[in-house]
C-alpha cells in the first residue's frame, strides 16, 4: 500500500527526529542517573527554552540555530538555580518529595507560561524549515538533517565532559557513592546543581533544533515529557549510550506508527512500549542495575 | 481524636447541605458541587496514594472509565443512570485491578508506579479520542431529562445533596479502612514493605484490594462529574488535570489522614476562585498558585495541612507539660 520509498524516508526522518528526542532524553537520564531523582519538570523547562528561542528571533531577530548560543548559558544558569534553591532544599532528599516537588514546578512554569504568552501555538520562518536535502532517491527534511548533526556532536561532548575534566569527575564520583565522594572534599550539593544545569542546558540545545520544524506553545513540553521517559526507560535510567539509541528507536517507532496508524493513533505505540519495557525490562536495554 | 476528625467532617457536610438548602447563589452552589466532585476523586486517590504510600500520576484512567461509563451505558445502550453509575463503579475497580495486576506483579513502587499509572491514562485518552464507540474528538453528551431516575434534577440542590451523602460515604470507607486489619497492612507496607512482608503481611494482595477500591472510588467520581455536566470528551474525562487535581487535593490536605482530601480540595479550589477573582480573567494564575502550594507542602508540610495542625497540637501539649 505504501511504496518502499516513501516507507524508508518517514523511517530516516523519524531517525533524525529521534536524535533531537536523544538529546532531550540525554539531559534526563543525566540527572537521574547522578541524582537519582526523576525530573518532572524536564517538559516544561522544554518548553522554556523553546519560547527562549522564539523571542531571540521574535525581538531580536536571531536565527534559532545562533539563537542556541544565547539560550544555552541562560538555561544553565536556570538549571542550577533551581536544583540549588528548590528542588534540593525543598524535597529534602526523599524520593516522592522529589517527584512531587518537580511536578510541581512543572505545573507553575507551564502556568506561567500561560498567563505571560497565552495558550497562542508561536511558529519561527525560516527559509529552510521546508528545505529538503536529496539522498539517492531519498528527500531528507533540512532541519531533521541538522538536528541530527547538532545531537550527535552535543553528545560527543557531553561524553568529552563526563569523561575528561574535573567537574564530570566529581559528577561521575557523585553519582557512585555519594558519601564517599563528599568525603574526599568534593561539594555534593554543587555538583548536584552542575548536572542538573548541564541536563538543563541540554534542553536549550534541543529547544533551537525543534524550533524551526515546531510550534511551542505552554503545553508543547508535556507532549515530549513521556516521550522522554520512554527513552530513559528503554534505554536504561542513567545510561547516556542508552538514551540515544532509545531515542532513534523511538523517533523510528513513531514515524511509523503514525504512518500506519495515523496521527490520532500514532502516539500510542510509543506509550505501549513504555508500558511493556517498565513491566518486563525496567532496567532496560543499557540498565546498569 | 479519629473520632472527633470524622465527626467534625460529617459536621461540614451537613452544614454546606443545610446552607444548600437555605439557598445559596448559583455560582456558589456550582462551585461546591465541583468542590464535592473533587474531593470524591481525591478520597479514592487517597486510599491508595495516601495510606498505601503509592502515588499515582494516572488517577484519570478510573475518572474517566467512570465518566465514559455512565454516558456510553446511558446514551448507546438506554440503560438506567443508577444501573450504568455501578457499572461505572465497576468497570473503574476492573480497570484499576488490570494495572495494579501488571504493575505490582513487575514489583512496581515510587518513581516508577507514578510513571505506568501515568502512561496507561495517557493510553486510554489516546484511544477514547480515535474510536467511534466513545464519541471520538468531539466527545459525547448525556440527554437531559430531569428526575430521580435519570440523577437529573432541574433544582441542583439534590445533585449536591446526593453528592455530600456519597462524601461522607467515602470519608466512612476511609474510617473503616483506619480501623481494619487490611488498613494496618497497607499502612505497614507504606512504612516498609520489606518488614512488612518478612511479617507475613501478602503485600501482592493487600496492594490489589488498595488498587481496585481506590480506582472504584474515583470511578465513582467520574460518573458523578459526567451527570453534573452532561459532556464529556477525552481530554476532560482521561486529561491529566483530574489525576494531578487528585493528588494535589490529597497531599496539601493530608495524605493518609481521613479528612485531608476534603480540607484539600475545598482549600485548593476556594484558593483558585479567589485568584481568578483577583487576577483579572489572565489563564493560569490559578494553577501556579496551586503549584506553589504543593512544593510548599513538600517542603514545610509533609503531611499536609492535617499533619501541620497535629503537629502544632503536639509541640503546644509538649510545652505546655514542660512548662
Amino acid at each position: 500500500m505504501y511504496s518502499p520509498t516513501i516507507i524508508l524516508e518517514a523511517l530516516v526522518n523519524g531517525l533524525m527526529l529521534g536524535a533531537v528526542y536523544a538529546l532531550i532524553a540525554l539531559g534526563l537520564t543525566l540527572i537521574y542517573g547522578v541524582l537519582h531523582i526523576v525530573n518532572f519538570a524536564h517538559g516544561a523547562l522544554l518548553t522554556v527554552s523553546m519560547y527562549l528561542v522564539w523571542i531571540g528571533c521574535e525581538y531580536f531577530g536571531l536565527d534559532p540555530y545562533v539563537a542556541i548560543l544565547f539560550v544555552t548559558p541562560a538555561m544553565f544558569a536556570i538549571g542550577y538555580f533551581l536544583q540549588r534553591l528548590v528542588i534540593g532544599p525543598a524535597s529534602r532528599g526523599s524520593d516522592n518529595g522529589i517527584l512531587l516537588v518537580t511536578l510541581g514546578l512543572s505545573i507553575v512554569i507551564q502556568n506561567l507560561l500561560l498567563a505571560g504568552f497565552n495558550s497562542d501555538t508561536r511558529t519561527i520562518v525560516t527559509d529552510y524549515a521546508f528545505g529538503v536535502i536529496p539522498l539517492g532517491p531519498l528527500l531528507l527534511s533540512q532541519p531533521r538533517v541538522i538536528g541530527l548533526a547538532v545531537s550527535v556532536v552535543t553528545a560527543g561532548l557531553l561524553w568529552l565532559v563526563l569523561n575528561r575534566t574535573d567537574i564530570g569527575k566529581a559528577i561521575r564520583a557523585v553519582a557512585k557513592e555519594k558519601l564517599g565522594a563528599s568525603l574526599v572534599g568534593i561539594d555534593v550539593a554543587h555538583v548536584y546543581a552542575m548536572t542538573f544545569a548541564i541536563g538543563t542546558a541540554c534542553l536549550a540545545i534541543a529547544g533551537g533544533l525543534l524550533m524551526p520544524s515546531f510550534y511551542v506553545s505552554p503545553t508543547t513540553g508535556a507532549a515530549f515529557v513521556l516521550v522522554a521517559f520512554t527513552i530513559v526507560v528503554l534505554g536504561g535510567m542513567g545510561s547516556i549510550p542508552g538514551a540515544l539509541i532509545g531515542g532513534l528507536l523511538i523517533g523510528v517507532v513513531e514515524a511509523a506508527s503514525s504512518l500506519f496508524l495515523g496521527d490520532s493513533l500514532g502516539q500510542i505505540g510509543i506509550f505501549l512500549i513504555f508500558i511493556l519495557v517498565l513491566l518486563f525490562k525496567p532496567t532496560g536495554l543499557f540498565g546498569a542495575r | 481524636m479519629k473520632k472527633a476528625e470524622l465527626l467534625c467532617a460529617l459536621a461540614f457536610l451537613i452544614v454546606l447541605g443545610l446552607l444548600a438548602l437555605v439557598g445559596l447563589p448559583g455560582n456558589i452552589l456550582n462551585l461546591f458541587i465541583f468542590m464535592m466532585i473533587i474531593t470524591l476523586t481525591a478520597q479514592g486517590w487517597n486510599l491508595l496514594g495516601g495510606y498505601g504510600g503509592l502515588s499515582s500520576f494516572g488517577h484519570a484512567a478510573f475518572f474517566g472509565t467512570g465518566a465514559y461509563a455512565m454516558t456510553v451505558l446511558q446514551t448507546s445502550f438506554g440503560i438506567n443512570a443508577w444501573v450504568a453509575l455501578v457499572c461505572g463503579v465497576a468497570l473503574g475497580a476492573l480497570v484499576g485491578a488490570f494495572i495494579g495486576f501488571l504493575s505490582f506483579r513487575a514489583g512496581l513502587k515510587g518513581s516508577y508506579f507514578a510513571l505506568i499509572t501515568l502512561a496507561f491514562a495517557e493510553v486510554l485518552r489516546i484511544l477514547a479520542n480515535s474510536w467511534d464507540f466513545t464519541g471520538g474528538a468531539a466527545g459525547m453528551m448525556i440527554k437531559l431529562q430531569n428526575g430521580f431516575a435519570y440523577l437529573q434534577f432541574s433544582d441542583r440542590r439534590y445533585f449536591f445533596l446526593i453528592l455530600l451523602v456519597f462524601v461522607a460515604l467515602a470519608l466512612f470507607l476511609s474510617r473503616w479502612l483506619e480501623r481494619s486489619a487490611f488498613g494496618a497492612y497497607l499502612i505497614a507496607l507504606r512504612e516498609n514493605d520489606q518488614a512488612a512482608q518478612a511479617l507475613g503481611v501478602d503485600i501482592f494482595r493487600v496492594k490489589m484490594q488498595a488498587i481496585t477500591l481506590s480506582a472504584g472510588l474515583t470511578a465513582l467520581a467520574g460518573c458523578l462529574y459526567a451527570q453534573n455536566f452532561l459532556f464529556i470528551d477525552a481530554n476532560v474525562a482521561y486529561g491529566s488535570w483530574i489525576s494531578i487535581e487528585a493528588l494535589f487535593a490529597a497531599i496539601v490536605g493530608g495524605a493518609g489522614t481521613l479528612i485531608g482530601p476534603l480540607i484539600g480540595a475545598v482549600l485548593l479550589l476556594g484558593l483558585g476562585e479567589v485568584t481568578k477573582s483577583f487576577s483579572g480573567g489572565i489563564a493560569g494564575l490559578d494553577l501556579v498558585v496551586f503549584g506553589i502550594i504543593l512544593v510548599l507542602c513538600v517542603a514545610f508540610a509533609p503531611n499536609g495541612i492535617r499533619g501541620f495542625f497535629a503537629n502544632l497540637k503536639r509541640r503546644r501539649s509538649a510545652a505546655a507539660e514542660a512548662a
